[in-house]
């Protein structure tokens, strides 16, 4: 590639500036920004990880063991939030900000100061959100979903919360921001909408979900907190306000939300599996139409968590076959990266074990959720273990394995060192193995009748809670494994990686060096249909 | 066993699943119990035949698609020589999995909302029964039996003193200590005062909430409705076989959500009757009596 080796020339005269504090903490380059990003999930990640270590080992068996039930209540609140906030959205994020310029040919992010400024708020968000443990009353204890009266009940952890919800909505707003604004104008030419790769397309209808989302749960929560504090009544019945709205506010951000969790998983296993398949992607443009189906119906689906509140039999059926109806755009995902993997040269590196683990365990977590849309089977699975294995197998071995596949995928291009293949494999294995021993039994315990959010159970539920708790520790412990993989890549690895990286790789991120320099097409790149990764897509 | 086509599918797994849950009569969950309880209700029978289908129909797309998945991974190995192809486009077969989807979801979503409708029908109901959530206790009050107004029956049913004690942080009591009266283990899912109930009877539930947003679950009736505060919400059971039915709280609802069982004694209708009378005579005779136990053989504690 001759535009790429003048490329690294040129960028030799804009190195990363030399001063710690002024490289990290004032960047605004998308690349560093974007390990900011990364490293600061990784954090969350374990930060929410040894919240759900000291759930699962209470759990481990019948009787209270280590915490109060309160506490155990703030654990399972703080997991979901730092997971959900911290580790899975920051994590895409910095995905984005890495590889979304690489992909579509641009200098950088359209607006690099509020980049920063929007990365910057995240550490002040958490450090409110987790402070919460040190109040009186503790942290948030009314789980994720804040359902009033309870989640007011408290002490002022709640406040913290919708303050931390306030800082994270406005950054996760900046990002979606600038996401769009990056993939609307700063593609090179030659880079038509419908040539973009498909994780530039998952993370841009994301964008747009984001925005039209973060703000309805910022005005939840603001409503939340007028309540608890200012006297209004938005959500308490003595005051003629209606508990059941906020359940409506927040699934109207919550169900979204799910998808702006899953998406741009779903747009990273869409590289990698032509990649390691050697074969482009089946059906280019029917995954994009998927992906938009899919964003549209995430709007109209929301009540679909709240079938035991009591809604009219109308509601109940339409949000039951819209729900179902989702069903269909994911399927032909899915169709289609089998299809791309058919008649394919494949190979098994660590990103692709990632992604086929994906695919099939999204999908079991697919399968829970037909069975979960079908409003009179949903009376019995609701707020039970059958749920918490549902959306598990769809965030840890979707979005999580997603993120994952593409850490392994790009780590080469970021360090310029191939990371240890062995041991990438031996996480995989082992995280493979013990994620579904924590998680598939589950779905046992709530079809056996165990609640979910409960610190303690009859004996009838002991034998899968410790499988499940054995489970959940050797996965928590495989993460370990990543962690040292990475560090060893980054700083130890002597293997350099080549441009390509990948036999099979295709796209410009791929035609910049290993390590991609502090700059890159500074010129814009020419554009080669038949170099992308989904080929030529005319026809 | 009462999804047909079960028996003679091929899928051993859903066999076993089938076949451990048919033996659901008794009513409290089992030690690796696999699947939902059948339960004692029609809707409950109508809930498990759905879970059933739904599940099977995931199991037989599942079997096509990874099947699919693993043959690929085994066939087009590049190490076993595989050259990759270089198609990447079939309108063909977009159409073929886009409506195939459509048309089995919708053969799903016929007997869902045939059920739905059956769920959502309290009318004809024999009998009222007013079920409030707290922290972290159920109020129950008889409202009407068969036409006639029930005279000031109502009681609060919280956790059994025996599992209470059990459940304390470090109690340093085994919770494989606590037993119902037939010997199977309630812990956690014993009561003071139970729900005593006609079986034969259409009986509607007017579920509500005194603080919080509660959910008042029994598996083996088939469903849970949420007890909010402001709101009153309308469900409907029919219990076919006399029995001890147990449920728990589904919606978290403070530090004791864990804690707050639901126990439903279902008796004949002439036991019923006879319990119901002599309750309503010691609201007369003494007020303080109104929760009275004399007709119910596990008392407190035994629950």
């Amino acid at each position: 590639m001759a535009h790429a080796s003048t490329q690294g020339h040129h960028d030799a005269h804009h190195e990363a500036p030399s001063g710690f504090f002024r490289r990290w903490f004032m960047s605004t380059n998308h690349k560093d920004i974007g390990t900011l990003y990364l490293i600061f999930a990784g954090l969350m990640f374990f930060i929410g990880g040894a919240m759900a270590m000291v759930i699962r080992a209470e759990l481990f068996e019948p009787g209270m063991q280590l915490v109060q039930p309160y506490f155990f209540n703030e654990l399972t609140t703080m997991h979901a939030l730092v997971m959900i906030f911290g580790a899975i959205m920051p994590a895409f994020v910095g995905l984005a900000n890495w590889m979304i310029p690489l992909m579509i040919g641009a200098p950088d992010m359209a607006l690099p100061r509020m980049n920063n400024m929007s990365f910057w708020l995240l550490p002040f968000a958490f450090t409110i959100l987790l402070s919460s443990f040190f109040l009186p009353g503790g942290a948030p204890a009314g789980g994720w979903t804040m359902y009033p009266p309870l989640s007011i009940q408290g002490g002022d952890g709640i406040a913290f919360l919708i303050f931390f919800v306030h800082l994270s909505g406005i950054s996760s707003i900046m990002g979606a921001i600038n996401i769009i604004a990056t993939i609307l104008n700063m593609r090179a030419p030659g880079m038509d909408l419908l040539k973009m790769p498909i994780f530039v397309w998952t993370w841009l209808i994301t964008a747009f979900l984001l925005i039209a989302v973060m703000p309805v749960l910022a005005g939840g929560v603001t409503m939340l907190l007028t309540d608890k504090y200012f006297g209004t009544s938005f959500f308490n019945a003595a005051g003629g306000g209606d508990p059941v709205l906020f359940q409506h506010v927040f699934w109207f951000f919550g169900h979204p939300e799910v998808y702006i969790m899953i998406l741009p998983a779903f747009g990273i296993i869409s590289e990698v599996i032509p990649t390691f398949s050697r074969k482009p992607l089946f059906g280019y443009k029917a995954m994009v139409y998927a992906t938009a189906s899919i964003a549209f119906l995430s709007f109209i689906v929301w009540a679909h968590h709240m079938f035991t509140t009591g809604l009219p039999l109308g509601a109940e059926l339409f949000f039951m076959y819209a729900t179902m109806l989702i069903a269909v755009p994911t399927g032909v995902k899915v169709f289609n990266w089998v299809t791309t993997m058919w008649g394919g040269s494949l190979t098994f590196e660590t990103p692709m074990l990632f992604a086929v683990a994906f695919v099939i365990l999204f999908t079991i977590g697919g399968f829970s959720g037909i069975m979960l849309a079908l409003v009179p089977a949903d009376f019995q699975y609701q707020d039970t273990y059958f749920v918490v294995a549902h959306f598990h197998y769809v965030l840890v071995t979707g979005a999580a394995f997603g993120i994952m596949a593409g850490v392994y995928f790009w780590l080469p291009k970021w360090s310029g060192h191939m990371y240890s293949e062995r041991w990438g494999k031996i996480h995989f294995w082992l995280s493979v193995i013990s994620v579904n021993v924590l998680f598939f039994p589950m779905h046992f315990l709530g079809l056996a009748g165990m609640p979910r959010r409960i610190p303690d159970y009859n004996v009838a539920f002991a034998d899968f809670n410790m499988i499940s708790s054995i489970g959940g520790f050797v996965f928590g412990a495989s993460q370990l494994i990543m962690v040292g993989n990475i560090i060893y890549t980054v700083f130890f690895a002597k293997r350099k990686a080549s441009d390509r990286v990948w036999e099979g790789a295709k796209g410009l991120e791929w035609t910049v060096p290993s390590p991609a320099p502090h700059h890159t097409f500074s010129v814009p790149p020419v554009i080669d249909d038949s170099l992308l990764a989904h080929g030529d897509v005319s026809h | 066993m009462r999804f047909g086509g079960i028996r003679n599918g091929a899928l051993a797994l859903a066999v076993a699943t089938g076949a451990l849950s048919a033996a659901a009569v008794r009513a409290n969950p089992r030690p690796w119990q696999l699947n939902l309880p059948e339960g004692v209700t029609e809707t409950s029978h109508a809930v498990w035949d759905l879970n059933m289908a739904s599940f099977l129909v995931c199991v037989g797309i599942g079997i096509v698609v990874f099947g699919a998945m693993i043959i690929a991974m085994f066939r087009f190995r590049k190490s076993r020589g595989a050259v990759a192809e270089k198609w990447s486009h079939s309108t063909k077969l977009e159409l073929v999995w886009t409506i195939v989807p459509v048309l089995i979801l919708a053969g799903l979503a016929w007997p869902a909302t045939k059920v739905l409708l059956q769920n959502k029908n309290t009318a004809g109901a024999q009998m009222t029964i007013k079920v409030t959530g707290y922290q972290w206790k159920w109020r129950y009050d008889y409202l009407d039996y068969e036409g006639r107004t029930v005279k000031k029956v109502g009681f609060m049913s919280s956790l059994a003193f025996s599992s209470n004690k059990v459940r304390q942080l470090d109690s340093g009591l085994s919770p494989y200590s606590v037993k119902a009266a037939d010997g199977s283990n309630d812990y956690l899912l014993n009561v003071d005062h139970l729900l005593v109930v006609p079986v034969g009877v259409k009986i509607r539930f007017l579920v509500t909430g005194g603080d919080v947003i509660h959910s008042w679950w029994v598996p083996d009736l088939g469903w849970k409705m949420d007890a909010i505060p402001g709101l009153v919400n309308a469900a409907w059971t029919n219990i076919s076989k006399p029995g001890i039915y147990r449920g728990q709280c589904a919606e978290l609802c403070g530090q004791d959500h864990g804690f707050m069982p639901i126990v439903v004694k279902a008796v004949p209708k002439a036991q019923f009757e006879q319990w119901l009378a002599a309750q309503e005579d010691g609201a007369r005779l003494d007020k303080a009596a109104r929760t009275a136990q004399a007709s119910i053989p596990h008392g407190p504690g035994q629950g």
